[in-house]
């Protein structure tokens, strides 16, 4: 399944929550202020690097470029545009998002 | 004219004014709206400073495009705040550091305090608004 993020970590336990109860293979895409948690040096980045061995990571770059943190990406997360976020829901049965 | 003079018989009373930032920008309406409440206050000539804790580090990002998500980029509207004689902008040191930035991140000059110092920065003020 989907998992959709669009909270800041260090403003909402969104993401905590997402990763305590996602299952493996599943994907998280994360919107919004949720790409924060994709960036390096941020104590998200470290439970988003854990996270990684089970899960698919996405994060949405207009939202990246749009806070200037397209630059600091962690490795392994997936970069989409609106056409990939639209092809992701599309391609999972089940989709949640963790407002 | 004789909004002037009000000002004056208001008896020089400059007071000082702390916005104090803890939101991201673009995620939610609060750091536009505030910033354009700093910009308003400015006309009141009072002393103002600005203070980034928390998500609220962000606003003040280099390399902001907003294109791909259709909102207006406002990042350079804090360039323009030292040309409204507001050109105290505090940041605090433990949140520009756990989010793994430094002051070279930011689109404009700041100066980095201490949680501490940021405290009594905070308790000097007459007025405190919180977005």
């Amino acid at each position: 399944m989907l998992h959709i993020v669009n909270k800041s970590p260090t403003e909402r336990n969104s993401l905590d929550s997402c990763l305590r109860v996602a299952t493996k293979g599943s994907a998280v895409l994360l919107i919004e202020d949720a790409v924060y948690a994709a960036t390096k040096g941020t104590a998200a980045a470290a439970k988003l690097e854990a996270a990684m061995a089970d899960l698919k990571v996405y994060a949405l770059a207009p939202d990246l470029n749009a806070r200037g943190v397209a630059g600091r990406v962690l490795e392994g997360v997936n970069l989409v545009d609106y056409g990939g976020f639209v092809d992701l829901v599309a391609e999972h049965d089940t989709c949640q998002s963790w407002l | 004219m004789s909004e002037e003079m009000e000002m004056e018989e208001g008896g020089g009373a400059v007071k000082k004014f702390m916005f104090l930032n803890r939101k991201a920008p673009y995620g939610t309406i609060y750091a536009l709206e505030g910033l354009e409440v700093v910009l308003i206050s400015a006309a009141f000539e009072q002393d103002v400073c600005m203070a980034f804790v928390d998500d609220g580090v962000y606003q003040l990002m280099k390399d902001v495009d907003t294109t791909g998500i259709g909102m207006k980029n406002f990042s350079k509207t804090y360039r323009a705040l030292e040309g409204y004689d507001i050109d105290k902008l505090y940041v605090e040191r433990e949140s520009m550091e756990a989010r793994g930035l430094t002051e070279d991140d930011f689109i404009v000059d700041v100066t980095v305090l201490s949680s501490a110092e940021l405290g009594a920065l905070m308790a000097e003020q007459d007025v405190i608004i919180s977005h």
